[in-house]
């Protein structure tokens, strides 16, 4: 090995506090950084890459067949802007019926396309299993969100004229979701009577929502007149796809930043440090003939290899906690890609130890340039000194000699105490930033569950007709199959809560089919609730779809039967709904909506309508935020047959009753009429609980580093100040009194830094949660953001405090330790 | 006022001291010669509390200073020692009377009692007028002053130096002797390591010689 091999080698070896802080901050850096860039990448590019070479399609119009001809549809192709199109298709909605595992869900309606061809210039499908349909009787599923039904198993329709049923022979993937089924165009005409027909369009321009819009008025104008009823825009399942990887991003992107920083400050500092140490020993190297160049490699490679190590390290953690953020775009999108693309982490480690690199080089230069004589004279000399101003003032207080003489010592190295106070601070913002997020996300989680406000819930349901999650938390599609319920069963009081309708208690009862299960009645349901000990109140609700004027797709409907105001869900804006003509709904539908709190929606069901005022924006995420939610009473216009099935009620208990014993006893009368109880099973969000993991385990490791920065700096002070540690424990300073100097030194500016840190993480969370929310399709509620109160902020000041001690308590003890008459001999 | 009996060091199994047994007299002054090497410096720190034996026992004004935990060690020192340095071991970051007053501070001596002991060290020592400067701004002789005067602020029984005379000019050093002796005349115990055997003739009353860890010889005055 060359002579500058053996110095670097042993350089490393010999400081291996400096070498285990450079591998550790290296590592976390790098393990934010691949995990940020790697979710951002992930986050753009299954869907992108999919809609790609699928030709997706920018706009799916939807025209009314008896206000447009297909050949009228045909000649939009030739509308301004328009690049390329497909179709028309004929299309249908209609509920499907099917038994899966001898089971028969309520599915909710899907859209048939009649299509002879899965390809075309626009919307050109993969075909994820089977074969396309070639005849009538055959239909081919969306394999993401069709029904659940396997190929060779049948599909019955029984809204559609003849109550055709059709036999599963493929399953197929459209980017852009074009419709839910297909058919041949002989079998999708013969699916109805008034067809509806679907266009696809691409365009020139369609990369914003405006272009879009501009897109959407161009073909309105080029068809006739009126016979455009809906069309939806790639952006919006786009953003879907990425909704929830892109929600990692902001909190990563920021952990990341401030790894990096953190990374740069210590490097600086442990690379200056060694270099400021080690002059007089630069100094012998160069006595020795060692060129300038040799010792700016020799100090370069010092940072060089711990860096190696952590660089590789943190491509390691990077890739492996990717995994769990990413799984669910690798099996959306069968890209196969459940890691980080190689590309990242290449890119990644090469600008990390060019960052390193280029960190180190200025210390190393100033070595390099240093003069043999120069070097040895300055090694020897003693330091120049500063504070001392600072130090005879505080020699002045009333404190023990050990105290004042530790808060003076950050001042005697000002710009070390800074770098270790800013490497403090942004540990301190980490913390404050990941507690915050946390806080934040629970409280969001506290808000998503408030669709199961009650401590019990009951359901029309008997347990051997349930099996599956409660309909009303599940949607409509997975929830209990639907029926239109009986009259309420006796003539006595009516118990629902403000003597109020029982939720699908007057349906017309036509239309059902006899296989199904019968529900309870929720009037009875409801008098049982009542009835039983321990309630205090309680309230229906019930779920539907229902049409939203300026809407393509169905919305949700949630109608509450009863107060529901103690239960409500969290409020972005505006406040809870007060009764008829009121609703309240989820930014994901305002805003397909183009509708804000204070506007009026139209809800639509079988040619009827019901206007009802948003007077507040909820924070609810599920099937993309599509949700309208008001008083049953609201309804009435719409003349609605609320399903029984679909019904559920939330209880709330009196203090002091015992929720297991309630909701025993409340099922066993349930179980009478047909209907059950159980305890609210509220699970976590697994995205929440991702964050929640993702987010703990980078502030562990920025806290870490952190630490590790005070004790490299503390170990360097340390061994500079060790001659007149020697001479103070020579005077008579016990080693109590040594480790109080030196936890008093840190302990300032841990005091100082992390109370800067806190505002920094504060303002960190302001700015990154609603860039979260924006990702998931929501705002957040304010309650949820202001989770800093004074508690936890002297908590989170104290934890600053504590990264400096606990960083600071090992060097410390050492210094305690050092035999006086050996630190004395040290000049 | 100190009592070693059959005190041996050993660093890497080579003996710094051994089997060494001696006794110094309250008010004595004794001077310790040798080459270096010879296990002066040991000897020393051993009765300063810095070190401990290998074997053996010392014991200084009534205090077993070899059983003592690191902590009573710090109060052995702050209150029965004051220690003389060759390189005088001042804090450069704090002004000489700051130097001064910290073995009084460390002992949470009243503040006006310290300031005025520290003061009054000074005034004797012939450097009251540096109080307020930084130590590397005074000559060598007078930061051998200054440290003495630490090394008195608590009124230590026994007075320890470490070639005191050994980092000075000529001048200096005749000015630290007559110091050390004029304390000796006031009745300070000192024990002295030094190559300086002008020190020794002008302040021990008793003098002895090391060499190999073993006293070779003692002249009394």
């Amino acid at each position: 090995m060359s002579a500058l091999g053996r110095i670097v080698r042993s350089g490393v070896a010999r400081k291996r506090v400096q070498t285990l802080v450079l591998t550790l901050t290296t590592m976390l850096a790098v393990t934010a950084s691949v995990l940020a860039a790697g979710l951002v990448v992930a986050s753009q590019g299954p869907f992108d890459h999919a809609f790609g070479r699928q030709h997706g399609a920018h706009l799916t119009a939807r025209f009314d067949g008896g206000r447009a001809t297909p050949e009228q549809l045909a000649a939009t192709v030739h509308a301004p802007g328009v690049t390329a199109a497909s179709g028309p298709f004929a299309v249908v909605t209609l509920r499907p019926s099917f038994t899966v595992d001898g089971d028969t869900p309520s599915a909710p309606p899907m859209t048939i396309a009649g299509r002879a061809d899965p390809h075309g210039t626009v919307d050109s499908m993969d075909l994820l299993e089977g074969r396309w349909a070639t005849a009538r009787g055959e239909i081919v599923l969306d394999g993401d969100h069709g029904a659940p039904v396997p190929i060779g198993e049948k599909v019955t329709f029984p809204e559609a004229p003849g109550r055709p049923t059709l036999r599963v022979v493929g399953r197929a993937r459209s980017i852009g979701r074009s419709a839910d089924a297909w058919v041949v165009p002989a079998q999708a005409a013969a699916l109805t009577t008034h067809p509806e027909y679907e266009v696809l369009y691409r365009f020139k321009d369609a990369a914003t929502g405006a272009q879009i819009k501009a897109d959407r008025a161009a073909i309105a104008a080029a068809a006739p007149r009126g016979s455009l009823t809906g069309a939806g825009s790639y952006l919006e399942i786009r953003h879907a796809a990425q909704r929830e990887t892109a929600t990692f991003v902001p909190f990563i992107v920021a952990f990341g930043v401030l790894a990096l920083a953190m990374s740069v400050l210590t490097i600086g500092v442990v690379v200056n440090a060694a270099v400021a140490a080690a002059t007089h020993r630069i100094g012998v190297l160069k006595s020795l003939g060692f060129t300038p160049s040799q010792v700016v490699t020799g100090y370069v490679g010092k940072a060089l290899i711990p860096a190696a190590i952590g660089t590789a390290l943190g491509v390691v953690f990077g890739n492996v906690l990717a995994v769990p953020a990413m799984s669910e775009q690798g099996r959306a999108y069968q890209t196969g890609s459940r890691s980080i693309a190689p590309w990242i982490d290449v890119a990644v480690a090469a600008a990390a130890l060019a960052a390193v690199a280029f960190t180190a080089l200025l210390p190393a230069l100033r070595a390099g340039r240093l003069r043999a004589a120069e070097a040895i004279a300055i090694g020897r000399a003693p330091r120049p000194g500063r504070g001392r101003a600072v130090r005879r003032l505080l020699g002045r207080l009333p404190l023990p000699r050990a105290l004042s003489l530790g808060l003076a010592a950050p001042f005697a190295r000002p710009a070390r105490s800074v770098a270790m106070g800013l490497a403090l601070m942004l540990g301190t913002a980490a913390v404050a930033f990941g507690t915050g997020l946390a806080l934040s996300l629970n409280a969001i989680q506290d808000g998503l569950n408030k669709d199961t406000p009650g401590t019990v819930v009951a359901h029309t349901f008997g347990r051997t007709q349930f099996q599956g999650p409660p309909p009303q938390n599940s949607g409509p599609q997975n929830g209990a199959p639907p029926q239109n319920g009986a009259p309420p069963q006796n003539g006595g009081p009516n118990p629902l809560p403000n003597g109020s309708q029982p939720p699908g208690g007057s349906g017309s009862g036509s239309g059902r089919d006899p296989r199904l299960p019968q529900a309870a009645d929720p009037a009875a349901v409801a008098r049982t609730i009542a009835a039983q000990a321990g309630t205090r109140r309680y309230f229906g609700m019930s779920t539907a779809e229902v049409g939203v004027a300026g809407l393509t797709r169905a919305a949700t409907l949630i109608a509450y039967t009863g107060d529901a105001s103690w239960g409500s869900f969290q409020l972005v804006s505006g406040r809870w709904f007060k009764g008829e003509g009121e609703a309240v709904a989820p930014s994901g539908l305002l805003k397909a909506a183009g509708a804000r709190v204070g506007d009026t929606l139209t809800l639509t069901n079988a040619g009827r309508t019901a206007r009802v005022r948003i007077v507040g924006e909820v924070l609810l995420l599920r099937e993309d935020g599509m949700d309208v939610l008001t008083d049953t009473a609201s309804l009435t216009p719409l003349r609605m047959n609320l399903d029984p099935g679909m019904t559920e009620f939330e209880i709330d208990l009196k203090d002091g009753t015992d929720a297991h014993a309630y909701a025993t006893a409340l099922d066993g009368a349930l179980q009478k009429i047909g209907a059950s109880a159980e305890r609210t099973n509220r699970q976590l969000s697994a995205t929440v609980i991702a964050m929640d993991g993702l987010a703990g385990m980078l502030t562990a490791l920025l806290v870490a580093v952190a630490g590790l920065g005070v004790l490299n700096t503390v170990v360097l002070d340390t061994r500079e100040r060790v001659h007149d540690l020697g001479v103070l424990k020579a005077l008579g300073m016990a080693p109590r009194q040594v480790v109080s100097m030196i936890i008093t030194t840190v302990g300032l500016v841990g005091l100082c830094f992390a109370a800067a840190g806190i505002p920094l993480g504060i303002a960190i969370h302001a700015a990154v949660l609603p860039l979260m929310g924006k990702a998931a399709g929501t705002g957040i509620p304010e309650a949820d953001l202001a989770v800093y109160h004074v508690p936890q902020l002297a908590v989170l000041l104290l934890g600053g405090v504590l990264i400096a001690v606990a960083g600071a308590l090992l060097p410390a003890g050492w210094a305690a330790r050092t035999r006086t008459s050996t630190a004395l001999r040290t000049e | 006022m100190i009592e070693i009996r059959a005190v041996t060091k050993s660093y890497d199994g080579r003996p710094a001291l051994d089997d060494l047994t001696l006794s110094v007299a309250a008010g004595e002054a004794l001077a310790v010669l040798g080459a270096s090497g010879s296990g002066k410096s040991t000897l020393l720190n051993l009765v300063a509390g810095l070190d401990r034996p290998t074997g053996g026992t010392v014991t200084v004004a009534g205090t077993r200073v070899d059983d003592l935990s690191e902590t009573a060690l710090a109060r052995y020192r702050r209150a029965r020692v004051g220690m003389v340095f060759q390189f005088f071991n001042l804090l450069d970051d704090l002004t000489v009377l700051d130097n001064v007053l910290l073995p009084a501070q460390l002992s949470r001596t009243p503040r006006r009692a310290a300031r005025d002991r520290a003061e009054e060290l000074l005034g004797k020592l012939g450097v009251l007028r540096h109080a307020r400067a930084f130590p590397g701004r005074l000559s060598g002789g007078e930061r051998q002053r200054v440290a003495v005067a630490r090394a008195l602020m608590n009124r230590p029984p026994l007075l320890l130096a470490d070639e005191p005379t050994g980092a000075l000019d000529t001048a200096s050093a005749a000015d630290v002797r007559d110091l050390l002796a004029e304390l000796n005349a006031e009745g300070q115990t000192m024990l002295l390591v030094t190559h300086d055997t002008a020190l020794a003739a002008a302040c021990a009353t008793r003098t002895i010689e090391l060499a190999d860890g073993r006293v070779t010889r003692m002249v009394t005055r």
